[in-house]
């Protein structure tokens, strides 16, 4: 099922290479399994969540796990299991898929995901033989939930600063480990905990640790503002007695699996919002076809419709950029040999790679999920603030994909700081790429003619953004040099360009291809969306590129570097208002999100 | 028991419907196929029925490539194979035409039971299957709630849904043609292993030639239906004002009430 013929692009190149239309993998390249994998996993949430969602909200004892272990009934909870253990062993697009369509109820999807995803995932990725057969059958078929347990009230993004200790028993044969973890998600019912403790209060170390160890128990539900129907509590450690096999991986490695494991749930957390996004905008389409003002529905006023296209161009960008990168992902996964004794190594390095991609999809869908929520709301206006109507939840609910599983703020710093600290390493090419856009800056070429074909301006623009970027990150480091790390406006300004290059050239891939399958009549509204969405970002670039620039350099340099960019940014504006008008009455037709 | 359960792939009911150009159907551009809801329930009907005695769920499909999702999200469930029939000659082709090809897809085969959905949600005729078992020679029941099979004297005790919360027992011989109402079990999900394995599964394609059908006895030509018209109901709204003394204003309200707009 996976897709053989896509070639392994190397993560973060996107920044300086061109990519060609078969190596990019977009939803509409589904197999006819993954298809249906997709439609189980959406009648699942339908059919046994949804109508559940006020016993979840007020807590329902039990209901969580018997969801979860009917969702194991339909090998809903083993896709990302090999089959040796009782798994459905299927490749990383299916995975995400489900990540995806469970995602419409912020409470089960992060129940789903904190069990799939971070929780059992370390064990698929890094057990040995003894802890994978012992706990992923029974994680798989829902006999066993999972959690993940890293932060703690001291330390949530300077995680590898635990305080949590384990010492070794003098015969040998167990570890003690002190201490608590925070916000764990699945805490109330999960049986087996991935947490992380320092050895002799210096080596950091993964641990599998089960509920019924002796020392091991958690404290009271947080109260939280959204996600109410999912479990969140500490998990106390106090001379927690866990047998030394239990180690994860070895012991001073657990900031290897600490951050593979977050990086690639960062990427499912991308992934599931993506429902999210898609609900609360049908919600809001339907709520404004029905709702009348001066004598006509809502959605006719071009106030309105502005907003429903604008979120209904974000949702077709956040599904490109995640598929997109599930292909790469799913790419490199496929040619591990996963019977050879390097497959864990290997694996780790595949994730590795693609950790710029992983936190991009984090920061940008779980940020458009909040833009998204919002509109939503302001369109449903006084209703909306009211517990009647679920826009409400769902705008609570949102609000926790930018804190968790890393924080905005890091994935920002952590994005623009691998790419450099890889261009350091010369494992990519950015300096030099910057340093040849330099020199071309100061020999003012021609800019390059727009061929008049479909999109032909947009992906100049998409090159020009990348050019923005390479000039701004060229001007920061020579600037800052080894003080960049300390930069964290700079820094985050700059993953801000990366994100969006990201995002508008996911958009612009995925449309081309389709064109070039079904040709341009089935994707003429999806090419609108794309030159909305890259006209104005392209904008909004310039002025973060500009912000860098005035920060990093001065005088002649400064007006050098800003004509320049001027020149990358010159394009003669679309009318971005019509088309939000065609997009936003196509969607009145529908009376759905209907780009995708 | 060999059970073949016909699946009729229906536009998606949230879909908007626009008339086609020719004014006789439905423009099928941009609208998202689904099967049928009754024949779903048929398909679990068929499925629980094997898990009891054993045998074969064959699943049959009419119509072009776009059908096969339907039959495909059927193997998923766990029907063991499928034949589809297939040609553009079908286009156009009326419950008699189809109930004639399914006659002679099943040919080859040595079916116990045939069952289908009570209706299609898209024309509503709810006449294959019934046509079906006059073709076979096959007794028929419709409107089924409850399948009883009787292996020992190969029969099967069918409940049947009748108006006014009305209920008939029925007891026919084997081989039979049931329509299954809709809502009569819960349909199982496609599970992932269900899915994996559907790939792997039959799925004959039979084309008219292959069935031995001539083109005069298919598409519009061979069917016994003329669609003339397809119309959105035409919206009328009247006001009629009752005049007099409101003792007798009433009495005629409630007359027009009973005769005309026969609401009471």
């Amino acid at each position: 099922m996976s897709q053989e013929t896509i070639t392994r692009i190397q993560g973060g190149s996107f920044l300086i290479k061109e990519v060609s239309l078969e190596d990019v993998f977009t939803p509409e390249d589904f197999t006819e399994e993954h298809r249906m994998i997709a439609e189980t996993a959406e009648q699942f949430v339908a059919n046994e969540v949804v109508p559940r969602i006020e016993e979840l909200e007020a807590k329902k004892e039990g209901l969580n796990e018997e969801l979860l272990r009917k969702a194991a009934e339909i090998g809903l909870l083993g896709a990302g299991v090999p089959q040796a253990y009782g798994g459905e062993g299927l490749d990383q697009i299916s995975s995400t898929i489900l990540a995806e369509k469970t995602g419409r109820y912020g409470s089960f999807a992060t129940t789903f995901g904190a069990h799939t995803g971070i929780g059992t995932l370390p064990i698929v990725y890094f057990g040995r033989e003894q802890q994978k057969s012992k706990y992923l059958p029974k994680l798989a078929s829902g006999e066993w939930i999972a959690a993940y347990a890293l932060t703690e009230a001291e330390s949530g993004s300077d995680a590898l600063n635990a305080r949590t200790k384990a010492a070794l028993s003098p015969d040998g044969q167990h570890y003690l480990l002190n201490g608590t973890k925070m916000f764990i998600t699945n805490a109330a019912f999960a049986h087996v905990f991935i947490t992380f403790a320092k050895v002799d209060g210096e080596k950091f170390t993964a641990f599998v640790v089960e509920r019924d160890f002796p020392g091991v128990s958690v404290g009271p539900e947080e109260h939280k503002m959204g996600i109410r129907g999912s479990s969140t509590r500490t998990l106390i450690l106090e001379n927690a007695r866990v047998p030394a096999e239990n180690v994860l991986g070895e012991v001073g490695n657990g900031h290897k699996i600490a951050f593979n494991v977050l990086n690639f749930g960062r990427f499912k957390l991308g992934a599931s919002v993506v429902a999210g996004v898609r609900y609360v905008t049908n919600e809001a389409i339907r709520y404004a076809q029905g709702r009348r003002q001066f004598g006509k529905p809502i959605i006719e006023f071009g106030a309105i419709q502005h907003k429903l296209a604008e979120m209904a161009i974000q949702i077709l960008c956040a599904e490109s950029m995640v598929y997109r990168t599930v292909g790469l992902i799913d790419a490199a996964m496929c040619s591990i040999d996963k019977t050879s004794p390097q497959a864990a190594v290997e694996t780790l390095k595949a994730l590795e790679d693609y950790v710029v991609e992983c936190s991009v999809i984090k920061v940008a869908n779980s940020e458009i999920l909040d833009f998204v929520v919002d509109e939503a709301l302001q369109i449903y206006g006084g209703y909306g603030y009211s517990e009647d109507y679920p826009v409400e939840r769902c705008y609570r609910d949102a609000r926790i994909n930018r804190i968790f599983e890393g924080t905005n703020e890091i994935n920002r710093l952590l994005i623009t700081g691998q790419l450099l600290k890889r261009a350091m390493k010369g494992q990519l090419g950015l300096i030099a790429a910057s340093q040849r856009l330099l020199a071309e800056s100061l020999s003012f070429p021609a800019p390059a003619e727009d061929n008049g074909s479909l999109l032909s301006v947009e992906r100049r623009l998409v090159a020009s953004a990348k050019k923005m970027f390479l000039l701004a990150s060229g001007v920061a480091v020579q600037k800052y040099r080894d003080k960049m790390a300390e930069q964290q406006e700079v820094l985050s300004l700059l993953s801000d360009l990366v994100i969006g290059v990201y995002a508008m050239e996911s958009l612009l891939l995925r449309v081309l291809k389709g064109v070039g399958r079904d040709g341009p009549a089935r994707w003429g509204l999806q090419a609108k969306a794309a030159e909305v969405f890259i006209h104005s970002q392209l904008t909004a670039l310039e002025d973060k590129t500009r912000q860098i620039l005035a920060a990093t350099s001065e005088g002649d340099e400064l007006r050098t570097h800003l004509a320049a960019l001027r020149r990358f940014a010159k394009a003669m504006p679309v009318d971005v208002i019509r088309r939000r008008q065609e997009i936003a009455q196509k969607l009145n037709e529908a009376g759905k999100y209907c780009l995708s | 028991m060999q059970i073949l359960v016909c699946l009729k792939q229906v536009p998606d009911k949230d879909s908007r419907y626009k008339i086609d150009s020719a004014g006789t159907g439905i423009d099928e551009e941009d609208l998202v196929f689904e099967t049928n809801e009754s024949d779903q329930y048929a398909l679990e009907e068929g499925l629980r029925l094997r898990e009891k005695f054993g045998g074969e769920v064959v699943l049959l499909s009419l119509g072009g490539e776009r059908v096969l999702k339907s039959i495909k999200n059927g193997l998923a469930m766990g029907a063991d194979r499928a034949l589809h029939l297939t040609g553009s000659e079908f286009q156009g082709s009326d419950a008699s035409v189809v109930a004639s090809a399914i006659r002679r897809a099943m040919a080859t085969e040595a079916f116990d039971l045939v069952l289908t959905g009570v209706q299609s949600d898209d024309l509503g005729f709810g006449q294959t299957g019934t046509i079906l078992a006059e073709l076979l020679g096959w007794v028929h029941a419709t409107i089924v709630v409850e399948i009883d099979i009787q292996p020992e004297t190969r029969t099967v005790r069918v409940k049947r849904e009748l108006e006014s919360n009305l209920f008939e027992q029925v007891e026919i011989p084997l081989p039979a043609v049931l329509a299954i109402q809709s809502g009569i079990n819960q349909p199982r999900y496609a599970t992932l292993k269900g899915i994996m394995q559907a790939k792997k599964k039959e799925i004959k394609t039979l084309t008219p030639a292959i069935l031995g059908m001539q083109p005069g006895d298919l598409g519009s030509t061979g069917s016994r239906v003329d669609h003339r018209r397809l119309f959105f109901p035409e919206k009328r709204k009247q006001t009629v004002m009752i005049e007099g003394e409101p003792e007798e204003a009433a009495k005629r309200l409630v007359e027009k009430l009973r005769k005309e707009a026969r609401v009471l």
